[in-house]
């Protein structure tokens, strides 16, 4: 349930490494530069799911910030209430949600920030931090049990 | 206009976000909250302009862009005259029938930091609110120069330590008091003016409909808590946010046709200010006995402005 593959993922990374090759260097740039965000016909965008969208190589949708991270959220779907906590307020629209339900952790945008840990309302957590190496069944394996409420 | 509806979480999270991931804001920015929150909370075309600073610089790196809509940056200050120009020419070319899509609805929308928006920006941004363009200028108040590396701005409150107004032996950080740019802005005549924050996810969706809704020029300042330059853990952002709204730092309110003043968020327990400074490092200095006075003069500060909102809710005037 953890590896969502999104159709335009396959673009991602190869942007980065080609980077230098056919574009101009920063000391080439002319003074105003245009950068289209999409191939084509873009006025319906916002009626568009993310894997639906035909993104350019100057989207940073293609572009990947997976290696800031030192810890990762992940995201146990059986404790999750879909409430959409961690998707108003994620800062890195990492968190893939469709049709009212969350999906998943869209590694490749993640910064680690533990937002939507912080948020999350579930007892359990229904995400919490890892080590960034951490196998993800091993995390769900190790997940902590119900909380009981402290007597006053 | 098409408006996502935002009256429960789960019907908000069916937009489409039109602004991408992999920007270089640092983890747990509140900036991008509150520019995905702006950019769901419509389908409509958006045209944003948006000042030099933390949000500009990190999601326009070369060869990059994060923004899924019509997106131009000038210069650190024009944000506001930039998008007033680009509204203008929509109309006349709509007037002329110009457009390939005559009918599309279409939104103007400016963004600018503190820093351009209660200092650079500023007549640029009072110009374009005395023409009357239709667009909306949301500030993200993060209280510094965060881009540059924590510099002084306008907005910074009194006793926060920054680069250039240090705390120390000698000193407890910024001495002058913060300018109430929301009055400044409702003193403008603008229809709509608001001070909203990103914890309270859904007076901040409706306030940002409104204003886009709103014909004319509208006036947002947002609390975005950075956790650079206040120093906290990524993670709290939020719960400082939640601090900064409860402890009355940051009301919640809106002006409409610069007197009709509402008060969108009335805490159940007010929490003392104490609680808001302590949860950050640019605070740390005020709990030394010989600043102690500075805590006591914001809390002062605090009251006496929540006890003036309160008092024009109640007057109209």
């Amino acid at each position: 349930m953890q590896d969502i593959k999104l159709k335009a993922t396959e673009k991602r990374g190869l942007h980065e490494l080609e980077a230098g090759k056919d574009l101009l260097g920063w000391d080439e740039v002319t003074q105003g530069s245009i950068l289209p965000s999409f191939e084509g016909d873009a006025s319906n965008i916002a009626h568009l799911k993310q894997e639906e969208r035909d993104y350019s190589h100057y989207n940073s949708y293609t572009a990947t910030v997976a290696s800031w991270r030192v810890v990762k959220p992940v995201f146990n779907m059986d404790v999750c209430i879909d409430c959409q906590n961690c998707w108003v307020w994620c800062p890195d629209t990492s968190i893939i949600s469709r049709d009212k339900q969350m999906l998943g952790i869209d590694y490749d945008h993640c910064k680690g920030c533990e937002v939507c840990v912080e948020v999350c309302p579930t007892n359990p957590k229904s995400l919490l931090m890892f080590n960034e190496h951490e196998d993800i069944e091993n995390a769900l394996s190790q997940w902590p049990e119900k909380k009981k409420k402290e007597k006053k | 206009m098409a408006i996502t509806s935002v009256k429960n979480l789960k019907e908000f999270s069916t937009a489409n976000d039109r602004f991408e991931g992999a920007h270089t804001l640092c983890p747990g920015c509140a900036h991008s909250m509150i520019v995905r929150e702006l950019m769901n909370c419509t389908d409509d075309n958006l045209v944003i302009g948006t000042n030099t600073g933390c949000l500009e610089v990190s999601t326009a790196v070369y060869p990059f862009t994060s923004w899924d809509t019509s997106w131009i940056h000038i210069g650190f200050e024009n944000a506001a005259s930039a998008i007033g120009g680009a509204e203008a020419m929509h109309k006349a070319r709509k007037r002329k029938g110009t457009l390939s899509d005559n009918d599309a609805p279409v939104k103007f929308v400016a963004f600018g930091g503190d820093g351009a928006t209660f200092d650079i920006g500023f007549q640029w941004m009072s110009g374009a609110f005395e023409r009357g363009h239709d667009f909306t200028y949301i500030c993200l108040d993060n209280e510094n120069y965060a881009n540059t590396g924590g510099q002084r701005s306008s907005a910074t409150p009194i006793g926060a330590t920054t680069s250039t107004a240090q705390a120390g032996k000698h000193s407890y950080g910024k001495k002058e008091k913060k300018k109430d740019i929301v009055s400044i802005m409702a003193a403008h005549g603008a229809p709509y003016v608001a001070q909203l924050a990103p914890n309270k996810w859904k007076s901040m969706a409706k306030g940002f409909q409104k204003a886009l809704e709103t014909e004319g020029p509208c006036f947002i300042n947002t609390v975005s808590p950075c956790c650079t330059e206040w120093k906290f853990e990524p993670k709290d952002t939020i719960s400082i946010t939640d601090l900064a709204t409860d402890s009355l730092m940051f009301p919640i309110y809106e002006i409409i046709d610069g007197h009709e003043l509402n008060i969108l968020y009335r805490p159940k327990n007010v929490l003392k200010v104490e609680d808001y400074l302590a949860a950050q490092g640019r605070y740390k200095h005020l709990f030394k006995p010989e600043y102690r006075h500075v805590i006591d003069e914001i809390q002062k500060g605090v009251d006496d402005y929540w006890e003036m909102l309160q008092r024009r809710e109640e007057a109209r005037v």
